[in-house]
Order: structure tokens, then C-alpha cells, then sequence
């Protein structure tokens, strides 16, 4: 297994992150760095897409691969271009939930009809962090944030669901209490031709814990709490959505210009 | 020819979260007194013996602050 | 891919053709009137020169698509119409921060929104330099015939590559639609993108005269940082300290203001001397050019003069004509060019032949200038 100081000299750079202490972002960037080295993928190979938020740090200055820093929401859409254009690049988007499913969301929704080669991971801290924590597609019916004072009017939705829905070929959803299995999933997505989402919770202690008066640790503790691997449980499931296979948009475009003998 | 564990700790890269002491299944870890030069207080070992290397701690330190490494002593060296 | 030779295509097609040609090898885009023949041409054509064609759920999409492949080094582009354009603006000004090199074809009709999506405008020539936020300077040309919409493609390419930068073609309906001669020819001229030398780090700043950074591709190892926020040379973020936004900024703004004298491009008849010289640009100057003719065959002094590229806008030389003539801007807009053309000639000097929907008729423009001599 790969060391902390091995991952810092080969995966990491701008260190220390200017992340809040026990911000879940440094761990999604633990598990990226794990995964890929698992899955003996060279670096060099590995573009990082991301779009605006606090998540889109994660790799824009931290992960030394190249890293293309876009517009909000964007990310998905900025990937695809990457992708189709070199298939043998290995394409990673992280991206926060607000910028993912809100702003992003129809992008996200055509990348998965698409199925596109891309490996997407939300990062899921169930409100707009970098602004000052406010309301977002994630955030529960009720929730008090910064713009739902009087409690949240509307509702969240289960990404995951809707994105397994959309055609993606592997969805999964994993906290960041789940670090093992966080890693093995993103070496699962880099592995999976088409389409991957991985829904990570991940704490916010500072928005959204010291509002609830929890500490990063206490968030862990709750993620650990509140999920089940087992999908009939009342709580809150963690792990696969769907694992399935379906054409994937970058060959069929590659094989079309095959024969067409335009390559 | 033995097999130690070493518990490197980087204390200037630590953000003084806990995550690594809370997680320890063996409670090898405890928070320091003293603070980093950022004004955290960051982890200390305090039963080294007890230690597994099961690397958890390395697994969910946010900041790469922490490792485990089993290093093989051919000859004695100092703690 | 045509072959060389003469053909009786659209400007749309034209455009598309250029675009192979000069080594465009991927396209994104999204439906609209009246760009969608760029699109259709090259769904067909482009991936049979092993180019890439993909359609996107929108705009906004489809110049992020573009953006992204052009890191991979393939000469990119999309084509659009004035709401598309809208969409875009955001991601242009990230192309311009990031300096990348892409070409997003626009050919007009007229709004504003939704206006009438199959008849020609010219009204988002402002849009086209100052749509997204923020300093920054665009390169736009602006074609007026099936040729221009071949010649001006190769041409902004060219641009982009040499100057890594986003480049408009200002188009509309008028040239984009209409069928009229072109010819393809053997060879184009090809610029291609500066590259860095294998020791350098440095791919947003450089100490060149041209202010143009060389530019590698995603994948050769660089661990590159591509950010649409203030950076240093090496990418590094920098989202706090005046100089790295004074440097970069700066730098944009002169990579094209200070090589105007490469930019810049029209054409001018019989503006020296002349009573009053018609400027005009796009499908429009087409009739503006058939009266001054008319003009000038019944002994009037009318010159006349057409901005091929319109941003950076030929100032200094709209300056030096309304210095010693009067003015008379038509165009297929209300505001489209107006504002540019009035501050370099003296409000006393400037007229204005206005129009909406469709093109006129020579005599109609002639009328104008009649007016304004008597």
C-alpha cells in the first residue's frame, strides 16, 4: 500500500490544503490518489476536471495530474470535450453537489445518457460551502441553511438514483466514514468503461457543522450511524447502484470515423 | 534482523482534527498540549506497542500528516 | 472534404469546409437557426478526415467541449446564433482567461432574444467584445460573402492558434445562408500553436514581445493547472494578489491590443478626399458598397470602407476618415456597430443608415447618401 509520504510526493502539491480542519476534501483526495495508484494507472495520463466550490479544489491546485479548472457546473461538459478528443487520456471530475446536480445538473443527466468514459465524483456536503453555506438540491426538506432561515421550502433528491436513471453504466454511493470501500469504488470507476458517479458524503465542518453544533469527527460519526450496505434498511444506503454495461459514446465515435477511414 | 513500526507524524502539515486519534481501533494516538506552527494541536503517539498497523490513520488523515511504515532494523537504531 | 475547385455553396457550408481544411478535427454544437448548416455539414464530413463530431445538450456545453479538446491539442470550433451566443459568453471569457485557442462561429440574426430566428441582424457585434465579465480583448471577423465565410475561417484559426485566444466569426444570416460562388483551393495558409520546449514550466506568462505563452497538451506530463481564475505563470491560482491579476490581465489585453498591426484587416475604395464614405460590414455592405457605386457613377464623392475585422476595431483609421469626410454607418442593426464608429468621428459628421429584418435594396442606401449630401 501506497504511504502518506509516497502520495504526497507523487499525487500531491499546494500542501497544506487550504481546506478547513477535518474537511472531508483532503480524504476524497486521499482516495482519488490510492485509487488510481491501485489501479496502476500512470499519472501522466490522468486529467482532473473540476468546476467552482470548495470540491473543486480537490484536484485544482492539489492533484498533480493535470487539472482543468472550469466554469460552475461545467465540469462534466468541459470532460466530455477531453475525452472525445483523446480517448487515452483518463478522465476524473470532482465536483461539489451544488456544482454537480444544481447548476450542472443537465450536464450531468447528458453525461450519463451519454455514458461517456468519465469518472465522476460528487462530493456531497449537502450545501453550498465556499459562499457561506447556502441551500442547495441536496440539502434535506426542513434544513435550516443561510438562505432557508425558516427551514428548506423544498426538497433533495437522490443524485445517484437519478443518475443510474439517466443510463450511467456505475453508480455507487459511499460516505467518507467508508474510506476502504471510497477507494476500491473510484479504482472500480477508473476500471468500468462508461459512465461513473460516485456520490461521496463528505463532512463540512464549518458550514454545515458548526451549525448543527458537530464537530468533523461527529459528522463521521453520523455518516457511520446513518447508512446501511443494505439497500432495505431505513437508513441511508451506501454502496452500488448499478454495474451494468451499455455502448459508450467516445468508442462509438471512434468507430464510426474507423469506418468511415477517417482514422 | 527485526520488523518495527514507525509512526511518522508531520506536525506542521496537521490541521489538529482528531480524525486519525478517533479512528485508531487501538488507541495509539492522543492529542498533543503543544501546538503546531498553526496553532493545532496535533497527534501524539502514546502506546506505540499497541500499534497494529492496520494504517487507518493514514487512510483518513484529510492532510497526509500521518504514517505507518514497518521498518526492518538490521541494527539497533535510536527510538 | 471538397475537393479544390469552384462550387455554388452556402456560407454556412463554405465555413465548414474552411474549417477541415485549415485542420479543425473536432466540432461540438448545438441546433439553431440559422448556424445549424456548419453542424449538419460537418456531422457528415468531419469524422471521415478522422475529425470528431459531437452533438451536446446545449451552448454552454458545447463551447466547454470545445475548450476541453483544444488542450488536447486538436484544433477545435462550434457555430452558433445569437441566443446560443448568450450561452456562451461565460465559457468565452474562460477561453480567454485560459487562453485557449478555438473558433466560435456566430452567424447573427436578428433579436434581441428569440427575435426572428431565419432573418438577419447584426446586433450582437458588441456582445461579440465586451458579452463576457471582466477586461479582456476579442479578435472578430466579419465575412460578407460565400468566399469570406471560407477565407476568414481559415483565418480564425489561424488567429487562434497564433495568438491562443478565442476567435468570433461574426457571420450572419446574410452570408451564411445565401448560395453564391466559392472557391476551394488547393492550400490554405496553417498556423499552428506555439509550443513549449521540453524544459519549460512556464505556460501563462511569457517574456516574449508577442505577450503569447507557448501552450502544451494535457497528457505529455506537464501536471498542468488550467484555472479561469487569476494565475501566475505556472498556473498557480493566485486569487488575492495584485500582481498576478495586474500581470495577467494586462497581458491579455496587450497579446491582441498591441498586435493590431497583424490583426487588423479591411477594405477601402475612395476614401481619401472624399465628401462622405460609407461604412458598412457583414452581408449588409454588400448593397451599402452597390451605392456608393451608383453614388460615385452619378459624380458624387463617396467612398467607401468595410472593417474585415472587427474587434480590435480599425480605430485609428475610422479616426483619420472622419477627420476629412462625413460618415455614414449602415448596418442591419439599430446598435450594432453604432457606438464604435460615432466616438471616432465627430457627432456633426455621422449618419446613419439603420435597418431591420432584411436587407435593402441599392437604391434605398442610395437615397441615404443622397440625403446626406444635399
Amino acid at each position: 500500500m501506497i504511504t502518506a509520504e509516497e502520495i504526497r510526493e507523487k499525487y500531491v502539491r499546494n500542501h497544506p490544503s487550504p481546506f478547513c480542519p477535518g474537511c472531508g476534501g483532503g480524504m476524497v483526495l486521499n482516495a482519488m490518489s490510492r485509487a488510481v495508484e491501485s489501479a496502476g494507472i500512470d499519472k501522466k495520463d490522468v486529467v482532473a476536471v473540476s468546476g467552482i466550490g470548495c470540491a473543486a479544489w480537490i484536484p485544482s491546485p492539489h492533484w498533480r495530474v493535470d487539472t482543468l479548472h472550469t466554469t460552475h457546473g461545467r465540469a462534466v461538459a468541459f470532460a466530455s470535450g477531453v475525452k472525445i478528443a483523446d480517448r487515452d487520456l483518463e478522465v476524473m471530475v470532482v465536483s461539489g453537489d451544488g456544482d454537480c446536480a444544481g447548476i450542472g445538473g443537465n450536464h450531468l443527466l447528458h453525461g450519463a445518457r451519454n455514458n461517456i468514459d468519465l469518472n465522476v465524483i460528487m462530493v456531497n456536503n449537502g450545501l453550498y460551502a465556499m459562499t457561506g453555506g447556502q441551500v442547495a438540491p441536496t440539502t434535506e426538506h426542513d434544513e435550516k441553511t443561510l438562505t432557508t432561515p425558516y427551514g428548506n421550502p423544498a426538497s433533495s433528491f437522490e443524485v445517484a438514483e437519478v443518475v443510474k436513471a439517466a443510463g450511467a453504466s456505475h453508480v455507487a454511493r459511499w460516505t467518507t466514514y467508508h474510506m476502504k470501500e471510497l477507494v476500491k469504488e473510484v479504482e472500480k470507476a477508473v476500471d468500468t468503461k462508461g459512465f461513473s458517479f460516485i456520490e461521496v458524503l463528505a463532512q463540512c465542518p464549518t458550514r454545515k457543522g458548526k451549525k448543527e453544533g458537530m464537530t468533523g469527527i461527529e459528522m463521521l460519526e453520523w455518516y457511520k450511524e446513518n447508512t446501511s450496505k443494505d439497500q432495505d434498511s431505513e437508513k441511508m444506503y451506501v454502496g452500488t447502484f448499478c454495474d451494468v454495461e451499455r455502448p459508450e459514446l467516445t468508442e462509438e465515435i471512434y468507430r464510426q470515423i474507423e469506418r468511415l477511414g477517417g482514422e | 534482523m527485526s520488523e518495527r513500526i514507525e509512526i511518522k507524524i508531520d506536525r506542521d502539515m496537521c490541521k489538529g482534527c482528531g480524525i486519525c486519534i478517533k479512528y485508531c481501533p487501538k488507541e495509539v494516538l492522543a492529542r498533543s498540549e503543544d501546538l503546531n506552527q498553526y496553532d493545532n494541536h496535533y497527534p501524539e503517539v502514546v502506546s506505540a506497542d499497541k500499534c497494529i498497523s492496520c494504517r487507518r490513520c493514514e487512510l483518513y488523515c484529510p492532510d497526509f500528516a500521518i504514517e505507518v511504515k514497518e521498518v526492518k532494523d538490521e541494527k539497533e537504531e535510536k527510538e | 472534404m471538397k475537393d479544390p475547385g469552384v462550387y455554388f455553396i452556402e456560407g454556412n457550408i463554405a465555413c465548414a469546409e474552411a474549417a477541415m481544411k485549415v485542420g479543425c478535427r473536432f466540432y461540438a454544437g448545438y441546433p439553431i437557426t440559422p448556424a445549424s448548416e456548419v453542424m449538419n455539414h460537418l456531422s457528415k464530413e468531419l469524422p471521415k478526415v478522422g475529425g470528431r463530431f459531437v452533438q451536446m445538450e446545449d451552448e454552454i456545453a458545447s463551447i466547454a467541449s470545445v475548450i476541453g479538446s483544444s488542450w488536447t491539442g486538436l484544433k477545435s470550433m462550434t457555430a452558433t446564433s445569437g441566443p446560443g451566443f448568450s450561452l456562451m459568453q461565460e465559457n468565452l471569457g474562460y477561453a480567454v482567461m485560459t487562453e485557449t485557442p478555438c473558433v466560435i462561429v456566430n452567424v447573427q440574426r436578428a433579436g434581441p432574444s428569440t427575435g426572428q430566428a431565419t432573418k438577419p441582424g447584426t446586433g450582437d457585434v458588441m456582445q461579440s467584445r465586451f458579452g463576457s465579465q471582466g477586461d479582456y480583448e476579442m479578435i472578430a471577423l466579419s465575412p460578407n460573402s460565400g468566399q469570406e465565410m471560407f477565407d476568414f475561417t481559415v483565418r480564425a484559426f489561424n488567429l487562434a492558434e497564433r495568438y491562443r485566444t478565442p476567435v468570433v466569426l461574426l457571420a450572419d444570416a446574410g452570408v451564411g445562408q445565401m448560395r453564391e460562388k466559392v472557391k476551394i483551393p488547393e492550400d490554405v495558409p496553417v498556423k499552428e500553436r506555439k509550443r513549449p520546449s521540453s524544459n519549460e514550466t512556464e505556460f501563462f506568462d511569457t517574456d516574449e514581445e508577442d505577450h503569447v505563452p507557448p501552450m502544451p497538451d494535457f497528457g505529455e506530463g506537464h501536471e498542468l493547472l488550467v484555472t479561469g481564475s487569476t494565475h501566475l505563470g505556472d498556473g498557480t491560482r493566485d486569487t488575492a494578489s495584485f500582481s498576478a491579476q495586474d500581470n495577467l490581465v494586462r497581458r491579455l489585453v496587450a497579446k491582441i491590443d498591441g498586435n493590431r498591426k497583424d490583426i487588423e484587416d479591411w477594405e477601402e475604395k475612395n476614401v481619401d478626399g472624399a465628401d462622405l464614405v460609407v461604412v458598412s460590414y457583414g452581408s449588409m455592405s454588400r448593397p451599402a458598397r452597390g451605392a456608393v457605386k451608383k453614388a460615385r457613377e452619378k459624380g458624387l464623392e463617396v467612398g467607401f470602407f468595410r472593417p474585415k475585422v472587427m474587434w480590435p476595431s480599425p480605430e485609428k483609421r475610422l479616426r483619420e476618415i472622419g477627420e476629412d469626410s462625413k460618415v455614414l454607418l449602415a448596418e442591419l442593426s439599430l446598435r450594432g456597430y453604432r457606438i464604435e464608429v460615432e466616438r471616432c468621428v465627430d457627432s456633426d459628421k455621422f449618419y446613419v443608415y439603420d435597418r431591420l429584418n432584411s436587407l435593402p435594396t441599392i437604391d434605398e442606401v442610395y437615397q441615404k447618401i443622397e440625403e446626406v449630401l444635399s
